[in-house]
């Protein structure tokens, strides 16, 4: 397997499925931890963070995480790649842009269901995905990982502050539990600077599509959770499945029923510009596209347009971005080249002329 | 108190200490012009950072006040943790610690940043690793024993690493867990300790 086959499709994290599909677009549980005995990955020399590159390579590779694991090594692999894994959510823009003398790697799952990056902030960083809301099941299947890792790699832990990591905000469980919702009509409506102020209040982060510190394109929002130390992974995870996201998918209902009872014209139009724009334009930045997209995946989940899928909508979404765009043409492109490329595809896919 | 960026007014959101013919010179830069000296971007962490360095600037108004600095204090505050060498000025500017170690050398300044950062919790309740059996004195004696290993490699000593690295592999089969593992299927996952 390599890259190549799995920049053509979707990944798990973007089927469409799963529950309450129509708001929540993924889930993602993620584990920090480090080998015992070696610093950590900014304080480790040279040698070191060879040693336990090989230690975690040699464990995730020949154990029975997968039936097919595609590891990649990023040090030597050309920046589009690694731009590629950052678009598909598989590795963090932290990990894509360290230096070229810190070696790291991804191991992926070949479908994409997790990602473990070595040698990221802490020496590893567990990640498993799921399309919709499916906490539950990402979280078993990262502890049977843990649980694997575990018999041969040693962890750093204290019973007093748990898995010990380099930042002190992931130390305890380092369980980072996150949510990708699409809350269009929540942001139409202005609603969302509420959503953002209760999220926190009850210590939960809300960032962009790509995490912390970025936009929140497509109106994609990641909300997650900030506390890792005095609550177990369950009282977490718990908090999520039966209050806070359940609260912000009837939140964005009411928002949706809304827009339909009272301005239903407006709606109407919204969705179909962007169906018109997506179909008939020639030159097409990312951050439009994506907003575009959005407000047509709004027009399918209100019943208000049935000419795309959601699966087509949100393999454009992956597609529509520089290094995938690039990966699918075959060919290296200066952005104003993507621009049109971006353009052309989506009347390709949506059958625009 | 907010830095300015060395080379425009824009506050600094760099730091980096970098040594120049044996001298360490500090940087406090902005994105752009950290970026421009080719200084590691790290703005994907940036509202942690900051909420931690706030964390640890209230924590540091709360321990002395302001207009006298005791030497006693301040030294203490700078000390090095014994195992990698990191100083808690280090841990400021980066919001990084550099290993476990750092955590036992730092407890006392550490645990009042923990409880703000995490809604009080200052105890880890969570998952335990059935194969950290052994407790923190293993880990920190595995810790001592590769950090001797690492010397001696650097000082081309090989007879020396060499029963380093059988010390280590003792310590490491010595504590197999396979066999308890097998054992205790019945244990929820996550049970508290």
């Amino acid at each position: 397997m390599t890259l190549r086959d799995i920049s053509r499709g979707a990944g798990e994290w973007l089927r469409g499925s799963g529950p309450h599909s129509d708001v929540v677009i993924s889930s993602r549980v993620r584990f920090a931890r480090n080998l015992a005995g070696f610093p950590f990955v900014n304080r480790a020399n040279r040698r070191q963070r060879y040693e336990v590159l090989e230690s975690c390579r040699s464990q995730i590779m020949t154990n029975r995480l997968a039936d097919n694991t595609l590891w990649v090594q990023l040090a030597d692999s050309p920046a589009i790649d690694r731009q590629l894994l950052v678009e598909r959510h598989l590795i963090s823009r932290d990990l894509a842009r360290r230096t070229a003398d810190i070696p790291r790697a991804v191991a992926i799952a070949a479908d994409e269901t997790f990602a473990i990056m070595v040698n990221e902030e802490d020496h590893l960083r567990i990640q498993v995905l799921r399309s919709g809301m499916q906490l539950g099941d990402a979280y078993s299947q990262i502890n049977r990982i843990d649980d694997i890792l575990e018999e041969k790699l040693d962890f750093a832990f204290s019973k007093r502050f748990g898995y010990l990591t380099a930042c002190p905000t992931n130390v305890g469980t380092g369980v980072r539990v996150s949510v990708m919702m699409h809350l269009p009509a929540l942001k139409l409506t202005g609603e969302i600077d509420k959503v953002k102020r209760a999220a926190r209040d009850m210590h939960l982060a809300v960032r962009g599509l790509f995490g912390e510190g970025s936009e929140a394109l497509g109106d994609l929002y990641q909300i997650s959770n900030q506390t890792t130390l005095g609550k177990t992974e369950k009282e977490t995870l718990a908090d999520f499945e039966a209050a806070v996201i359940p609260q912000i998918i009837a939140y964005e209902h009411q928002a949706r029923q809304a827009l339909l009872r009272q301005r239903e014209k407006q709606l109407d139009d919204r969705v179909w510009r962007a169906w018109a724009l997506l179909n008939n334009a020639r030159v097409l930045g990312t951050d439009e596209a994506l907003q575009l997209l959005s407000h047509v995946r709004l027009g399918i989940h209100t019943s208000r347009l049935d000419r795309v899928d959601i699966r087509t909508l949100n393999e454009l979404l992956l597609l529509c971005q520089p290094a995938h765009l690039q990966k699918v043409t075959g060919q290296e492109m200066t952005p104003a080249a993507r621009r049109i490329a971006r353009a052309d595809l989506m009347r390709q896919r949506l059958g625009g002329r | 108190m907010k830095y300015k960026c060395d080379k425009c007014d824009r506050p600094a959101t760099h730091h980096a200490v970098v040594r120049v013919k044996g001298q360490n010179i500090q940087k406090r830069l902005c994105e752009q012009h950290a970026a421009e000296e080719g200084l590691p971007i790290k703005s994907a962490h940036a509202p942690i950072n900051e909420l931690l360095t706030n964390f640890i600037k209230m924590a540091d108004g709360q321990s002395q006040p302001s207009d006298k600095i005791k030497p006693a204090a301040a030294t203490r505050r700078d000390r090095a943790c014994p195992d990698c060498g990191l100083k808690f000025s280090d841990f400021r500017d980066k919001s990084l610690l550099g290993c476990s170690g750092c955590y036992k050398a730092f407890e006392k300044a550490l645990i009042p940043l923990l409880e703000r950062a995490h809604e009080g919790g200052a105890q880890h309740v969570g998952k335990v690793p059935r194969r950290s059996g052994g407790g923190e004195q293993r880990q920190l004696q595995i810790a001592r024993i590769r950090k001797r290993l690492d010397e001696a490699v650097t000082a081309e000593n090989y007879e020396l690493a060499a029963q380093l690295r059988d010390d280590l592999t003792g310590m490491e089969s010595g504590n197999a867990p396979a066999a308890p593992r097998q054992l205790d299927p019945g244990t929820p996952e996550d049970d508290r300790p």
